[in-house]
């Protein structure tokens, strides 16, 4: 089952945080197309937040067009966000991470690396819409 | 099974120990929608445990309405469940036996789940059902009576500090049940506690009292959204000013939202507990507000 993970002292509303790790799920793939949401009662019981939180979560997903409600059944995944991989990109940058970490890179090295190519490639402020 | 609007409505609530000494609960008016989680807030001796006990029948009100699920309390007793800060459980029973008198108390209203209780008693870092009452620590105590609580099925739970004396895995286990239970069967909490962060994410309503009135109430968006934090200098004038605290040459201040905000000043949504704290700062030094927002 898919966990969320809430942080009270982000500042962002919770119900964004749910929002955006639902969103995040969907690009990394750990949800697809026809994939059930945890209830809102599984939601609030690892969680402890209040049901509604997690309700109004859902109904912004579902305005998006990512999810849909199914009555008496629960709420689905509709529509998977441009995920990564579709061109190999993730097989690829998996390939550089093994050959980086064969040549006796840290963690913290590859790190850099890759968001040093980030930068060069996606100047800041042309980020775009995140969401 | 009619559908209230209201799991708790009070007005004129007073109540006062002793004819001579000040009323601890004055002319109390406020409401609790059905299915909300309500959090209680107030300093210490504002009637917080005195409003809880009153909601649960085991005082009675000396003047003003007040009524739980519909009836005056207790008549509504079979649908209510009250955990009071002193527990008071039977010291030579064993935590078992405690659940199976709970089960047999509770027979005629046919609501009993076994189930709801042994989840909050054993699980988790829970009792051990052979061990008696008398040697539990008092956190362990509490445990077994929110698991009486729990298995219950209440249509309202009236908890008061229910989180004090709880280890933070307790607590959010606690917290966690709660909310589920609040998710799946729609039940009405109404919890006091002096603990503000752990109210911010899990209460859709608050209930401030201070010295005895109900000093701010209503739905958490609505209170947050009714306020707004300011930070400048210059006039504040026509503005309903709740609390004002300098700032390096200007202030900061929270007010009511009204039609405009004043020039010159920085303004940002504040946090519940922000407002809460404003409201407790403030408490007896400002006329009560109105239970609405």
């Amino acid at each position: 089952m898919f966990a969320y993970r809430i942080d009270r002292r982000s500042g962002v509303a919770t119900y964004v945080q749910i929002v955006q790790q639902t969103k995040q799920a969907l690009r990394l793939g750990l949800l697809d197309v026809g994939d059930q949401l945890p209830t809102a009662r599984e939601v609030v019981a690892a969680t402890a937040i209040n049901p509604n939180t997690v309700l109004k979560a859902y109904r912004e997903l579902e305005r998006e067009g990512l999810v849909e409600a199914r009555r008496g059944q629960g709420t689905f995944v509709r529509q998977a966000l441009g995920r990564a991989d579709h061109n190999g990109l993730r097989t690829d940058l998996a390939a550089w991470a093994s050959r980086a970490r064969a040549e006796g890179l840290e963690r913290e090295d590859a790190l850099a690396l890759a968001a040093a190519v980030l930068d060069e490639h996606f100047p800041q402020g042309h980020e775009g819409d995140a969401g | 099974m009619t559908v209230q609007e209201w799991a708790v409505e009070a007005s004129g609530l007073t109540m006062r120990y002793g004819r001579r000494r000040a009323p601890v609960l004055d002319d109390c008016r406020l409401t609790v929608p059905a299915g909300s989680v309500c959090g209680l807030v107030g300093p210490n001796g504002a009637g917080k445990s005195t409003l809880l006990a009153l909601a649960a029948g085991l005082l009675r009100p000396s003047s003003g309405e007040l009524r739980v699920l519909g009836s005056v309390p207790p008549g509504a007793r079979a649908e209510v469940a009250y955990v009071a800060q002193s527990k008071p459980l039977p010291s030579q029973l064993t935590v078992a036996a405690v659940l199976r008198l709970g089960a047999e108390l509770n027979r005629s209203s046919g609501r009993w789940s076994s189930k709801a209780a042994e989840s909050i008693a054993y699980e988790q870092g829970g009792l051990d059902p052979r061990e008696r009452i008398r040697s539990l620590s008092g956190g362990q105590r509490t445990r077994v009576a929110l698991a009486l609580a729990f298995g219950k099925r209440a249509r309202l739970m009236l908890l008061d500090e229910p989180m004090a004396d709880l280890d933070p895995l307790a607590r959010q286990k606690l917290m966690g049940a709660l909310m589920a239970e609040a998710s799946e069967h729609g039940t009405t909490i109404v919890m006091s506690s002096h603990v503000l962060p752990e109210l911010e994410g899990t209460c859709d309503h608050l209930v401030l009292l201070g010295a005895g009135r109900v000093r701010l109430a209503g739905p958490v968006d609505e209170l947050v959204s009714s306020h707004v934090l300011l930070t400048g200098a210059g006039s504040l004038d026509g503005q309903r000013v709740v609390e004002q605290r300098p700032a390096g040459r200007g202030a900061t201040a929270l007010v009511r939202r009204g039609d405009a905000l004043p020039p010159g000043w920085e303004a940002v949504e504040p946090s519940l507990e922000e407002i809460v704290l404003a409201h407790l700062r403030t408490t007896g030094s400002t006329a009560p507000e109105e239970a609405a927002v």
